[in-house]
């Protein structure tokens, strides 16, 4: 059974499995077991960011193909439920409405940029993308009667995700409430999404694609077409991140540049793939859960470190908490050099 | 025996369009020049518009030219590229401030002997750090596309973040030294001084370097080096120095063209060698990677495209680069003077 959910894909090292299975059962228990706005609000974070970084793993790990037009197709899909909602006021249809449009816009924009620049060279796909995430995301800003610009949108979900809809009381002190339904709309929809990525990179086509990273042209000469299948893998991973986005858009009931769009976003999961391990899905989700769960108390500490070496040259503006980024980079750059793998990685070779 | 086959050879002209082919890159500059003389209503804007263009293209030109050069010779993409012209920029106009007296003085001479001082201090500076960003970063990447993109990536954070710490997170104001400033008029339209010393400046280094690659030896063995860098190799050259050399001067170059591009923007902020990195991508697509003369003429056309289409539309500017680059590859996948490859 469990085999099966997984395609076949086992964790394959035992404290990996323990911890696969540790975060499993904080994220599901999220709202009963770290009751706070906070904390919940950390775990459905960590659920898309799952699910995003795991399409990115797609292309990147699995293809061998870099992307800067990741948080392009995750905003696509923010937007969508944001403009969905908007336009058709509240309700589910909506919210199904802007998902599918923003995936399907998502994978028809990836097929274009694919078509484009991997037909010549897999190189150009990382240039071009950058060029037209930079575009789309100053478009998005200067739209501002569509977008809202640098403002972006507020918008009402439907009333049964909202907080003020109850049902019965307390369930272990926590009450039954619409944000609860919404945490585990975004739980199970990431779960779904995630289970999916694993089934697609575990089928001959994730094989293929594996068969491309490691050597394209001799896939090409036993007669694999290299180029569709990367332009498949673009695709596939744009939509599964615009999903991702519509997650988050319904979670946060906003979309603007900076939550959906930003390069800082995109920064970010790259980090997280290099630092959980490229070419697994499994990377995806510990990468992202030590990123998020770092990013939110970590820069707290960076604050308190300054404050102690206050008054020394250079030392508080090194650590303070708005140099956050320099040392990302630094980890960043120490992590492909020497942790290429990842933390997948290293646990899958300790047997 | 048989009868020798019929042979009639013809001397005839080749059509025009054949003949014309080679040639077609460089046309298109006249062709978007007239094209935006169609398009906006009147002819002293579009003067100056053309002339700011130009300008803009020829800054472009001298911080892309760098970055296509290094991955011709080494097939090495560095996404860090745009951390020297920040780098660059920075350094320049802190000169600039430190010689507030020689700019604000009305004296051109004295005015160029501080621009001069900025632009050799900034090369200086990108110079050096690109010689360390080579072996730091780079070099143990070597011949892995994928680790250089991220690797470099990660190396233009760190950089941009230092230029953070060292001179904080406000945007620094600059003022243009006293005799660039303002405009003369030509032809009833006001053109900018800046804006032609800027066009002379590129002018001068595109030529510099196009002579450097095709009358000096070391030119020579750069260009062989494009085209087949093993037979270089073979023949008794150590390309590797050759290739820090051009890592070395291509980071310099970015400097200089950060320092201009701040005089032209009269601000600097950490993250406009990022910004100005997006243009640089189109440009070295469109050119061809690893083409000078090509990157020349895509800067160009870029410059000219942006200048015309921020007159016209101002939300359009961007996109109608992509545009440009799309139409461009549409036509010529592997850019406008694709660089042949003997492998």
């Amino acid at each position: 059974m469990i085999k099966t959910l997984l395609s076949g894909d086992m964790p394959r090292s035992v404290p990996l499995t323990v911890i696969l299975g540790l975060i499993l059962v904080c994220l599901a228990l999220a709202p009963f077991l770290f009751p706070g706005v906070r904390t919940v609000d950390t775990a459905a974070r960590i659920c898309i960011f799952v699910v995003l970084v795991a399409s990115y793993d797609l292309l990147l790990g699995y293809g061998g193909i870099v992307s800067f037009a990741h948080t392009m197709f995750f905003g696509l899909g923010a937007y969508g439920v944001a403009l969905a909602s908007t336009h058709m006021g509240r309700g589910f249809d909506a919210l199904l409405v802007g998902s599918v449009s923003g995936a399907l816009t998502a994978a028809a924009l990836a097929l274009v940029i694919g078509l484009f620049s991997l037909r010549v060279r897999a190189i150009f796909f990382a240039m071009i993308t950058l060029a037209v995430a930079s575009a789309v995301a100053v478009l998005v800003s200067q739209l501002s009667g569509l977008t809202g610009g640098e403002d972006g949108l507020t918008f009402k979900t439907p009333r049964a995700l909202g907080p003020a809809f109850k049902f019965g009381g307390e369930l272990f002190g926590v009450k039954l409430n619409g944000k609860l339904l919404s945490y585990y709309l975004i739980f199970f929809g990431s779960l779904i999404l995630f289970l999916l990525l694993l089934r697609v990179v575990n089928s001959p086509f994730g094989r293929v694609l594996q068969a491309i990273r490691e050597n394209d042209f001799r896939a090409e000469a036993i007669g694999y077409r290299v180029v569709h299948y990367r332009v498949a893998a673009t695709c596939l991973s744009a939509s599964v991140a615009a999903l991702a986005g519509s997650l988050y858009a319904i979670w946060l009931r906003y979309v603007g540049p900076d939550t959906a769009l930003s390069m800082e976003i995109m920064i970010d999961i790259l980090l997280m793939v290099v630092i959980g391990g490229m070419g697994t899905m499994y990377g995806a989700v510990i990468g992202a859960t030590v990123f998020v769960i770092a990013q939110n108390y970590l820069q707290n500490l960076m604050g308190v470190a300054s404050g102690v070496v206050e008054g020394l040259p250079v030392l508080p503006e090194l650590l303070s908490a708005d140099r956050w980024l320099l040392w990302l980079g630094v980890l960043f750059i120490l992590s492909v050099y020497f942790f290429p793998t990842g933390v997948v990685g290293r646990l899958r070779a300790q047997k | 025996m048989s009868a020798a086959p019929e042979h009639a050879p013809t001397m005839a002209q080749l059509p025009l369009m054949q003949r014309l082919a080679p040639w077609m890159p460089v046309l298109l500059i006249p062709v978007l020049i007239v094209l935006g003389f169609l398009a906006i209503p009147s002819s002293t804007s579009w003067l100056t518009l053309t002339v700011s263009g130009l300008a803009m293209g020829m800054m472009i030109f001298i911080m892309a030219s760098g970055l296509t050069l290094v991955f011709g010779l080494m097939d090495v993409i560095n996404f860090g590229h745009g951390a020297f012209v920040s780098v660059g920029a920075f350094v320049g106009v802190s000169v600039l401030l430190l010689l507030g007296q020689m700019t604000s003085a009305p004296s051109l001479a004295l005015n160029l002997a501080a621009l001069m001082v900025a632009v050799f201090g900034a090369m200086a500076a990108t110079g050096v750090m690109g010689w360390a960003f080579e072996k730091v970063i780079v070099e143990p990447v070597y011949g892995h596309h994928l680790k250089q993109i991220l690797v470099t990536m990660g190396g233009l954070i760190v950089v941009e973040q230092l230029i953070i710490v060292l001179w904080g997170p406000e945007e620094i104001y600059i003022a243009r030294p006293e005799a660039l400033k303002g405009a003369v008029t030509f032809a009833g339209a006001a053109i900018e001084k800046y804006r032609l010393v800027a066009v002379g400046i590129g002018l001068v280094v595109f030529l510099a370097m196009r002579w450097v690659l095709r009358h000096t030896k070391i030119g020579l063995i750069v260009r062989a080096g494009v085209e087949n860098g093993e037979m270089v190799q073979a023949l008794g050259y150590r390309l590797r120095l050759v290739f820090v050399g051009v890592f070395i001067a291509g980071s310099a170059l970015a400097g200089l063209g950060g320092v201009m591009w701040g005089l032209y923007q009269e601000v600097i902020t950490a993250h406009m060698g990022n910004q100005a990195m997006i243009l640089i991508f189109i440009v070295v697509i469109i050119g061809g990677l690893g083409s000078v003369e090509g990157c020349f003429i895509g800067a160009l056309l870029v410059g000219l495209m942006q200048n015309y289409v921020a007159f016209l539309e101002p939300k359009a500017a961007l996109i109608s680069n992509i545009g440009l680059m799309v139409a461009i590859l549409m036509w010529r996948p592997m850019g406008m003077i694709p660089v042949v490859k003997a492998k």
